[in-house]
């Protein structure tokens, strides 16, 4: 394949900017510079008006309106967005916990952009022709703004949510070690493809990791079973017995016995027990366990 | 790649290190064969832990050797399969029924060992 050469033309918005543009920002950011107090305010007050990020404080509103704003001044300034991207991570990261809603991270990024035009119509209103190349300067970097913010806020969204789905898979398909060499896994709730998939390799992983001889495989907790997973289940337990694990599989439901005969799974292969007791039962006979009541190895007294 | 053979004991251990083309899986069986006869072996270990494919033909092939090294009277074990190699050979339907398994080269020694084979010459 032919590597394309990296951006061999820069996008528009990062060509250096011409003299003139760069005179007219160097203009506009003295101006919001100068017009700070009385913008922030402006910004924060409409902030509260339009109800948006009601989690929060109006003290807390405000400070986080003078960071955005000094941010969004300097990215202006300097036509480099990594300080601002930084900053619009790091504020999604505080925010998202609290309930922020995309709608309204877009808000007020758009509410200060409509803040700032309207500042600019107000101090150049007099000089149309002005007021255009202002604003033909101004409008992409605004846009380019809003767009680094609203994208690192969702991007933060995602990297969350992708978080949290793994937390929830790990904690779904605990692989327990309950004696030397022996692992159970305990199976609650429905079993989908994916799961089921994801419970194997877990399975598959511990056996090796734990040296595990005997694993059992506990489905009180599955109210129901298909044939897909049924067969998934069996192939579960032949890896297994390839890595060298025997697998004993435990409290099969009423229904869930029903359904497997009735479909016709094969599990000649699986050996199963009723419940979980009598399946650590027969796994410590399978590793040479005996248990026995303390009272009858010592003699009392 | 000829798959080195080393004789310990009663035991032939068969440590293969990396991916085979199917001569040498032909060969590798040949000569397990042959040699248990020579050192009247009693129990034969392949290990596939360097292996992070198992085709068919490999499959198939460990199962012959299981099966002739019986006929000639020593036990088989394959030791090493990694997790993901066993899922998806039970997935593609390549299966090692019939030939017992462990999880590495200690473990086959062990069973080898419990297996009814005489207790290893040491030493």
């Amino acid at each position: 394949m032919v590597r394309k050469p990296s951006n061999p033309e820069a996008p528009p918005e990062t060509q250096p900017h011409s003299e003139a543009t760069a005179a007219l920002l160097r203009e506009l950011v003295a101006l919001l510079r100068q017009n700070r107090t009385q913008l922030r305010e402006e910004w924060a007050r409409r902030i509260t008006h339009a109800q948006l990020l009601t989690a929060m404080s109006e003290q807390e509103i405000f400070a986080e309106a003078t960071s955005v704003y000094d941010n969004y001044v300097e990215a202006l300034e300097t036509g480099t967005f990594e300080a601002l991207q930084a900053y619009a991570r790091n504020l999604s990261e505080r925010i998202i916990p609290r309930g922020v809603e995309t709608h309204e991270v877009v808000g007020i990024v758009l509410l200060l952009r409509d803040v700032l035009a309207r500042s600019l119509f107000a101090k150049y209103h007099e000089d149309f022709e002005k007021l255009n190349r202002i604003l033909d300067a101004y409008e992409p970097a605004a846009n380019r703004i809003a767009n680094t913010v609203a994208v690192g806020f969702v991007q933060e969204r995602e990297r969350i949510i992708r978080q949290q789905q793994e937390a929830i898979r790990e904690l779904s398909t605990p692989v327990l070690q309950v004696r030397e060499r022996l692992l159970i896994l305990p199976i609650i709730g429905v079993i989908d493809p994916q799961r089921a998939r994801q419970l194997t390799e877990q399975l598959l992983q511990a056996i090796r990791t734990n040296r595990a001889k005997v694993v059992v495989i506990d489905i009180t907790g599955v109210a129901a079973m298909d044939a897909n997973v049924a067969n998934h289940l069996v192939q579960t337990v032949e890896a297994a017995r390839l890595l060298g694990a025997t697998v004993i599989v435990t409290g099969l439901s009423p229904e869930i016995a029903q359904t497997l005969v009735t479909i016709g799974v094969d599990l000649s292969e699986m050996s199963t027990v009723g419940d979980l007791q009598g399946g650590i039962e027969e796994a410590e006979r399978l590793l040479g366990y005996k248990v026995v009541l303390l009272a009858e190895v010592v003699p009392k007294g | 790649m000829e798959v080195p053979i080393l004789k310990q004991g009663l035991y032939l251990i068969a440590s293969i290190q990396s991916a085979l083309t199917d001569a040498d899986l032909l060969q590798l069986r040949e000569a397990l064969i042959e040699r248990v006869g020579r050192f009247r072996s009693r129990g034969v270990i392949v290990d596939v832990t360097a292996l992070d494919v198992m085709d068919s033909f490999a499959v198939r092939t460990l199962r012959d050797i299981a099966h002739m090294a019986r006929l000639r009277g020593a036990e088989t074990v394959i030791v090493g399969i990694q997790p993901d190699v066993a899922f998806a050979m039970v997935q593609l339907g390549l299966s090692l029924k019939g030939v017992a398994t462990a999880l590495d080269l200690e473990e086959g020694l062990a069973f080898l060992d419990r297996g009814g084979a005489p207790k290893r010459v040491r030493g």
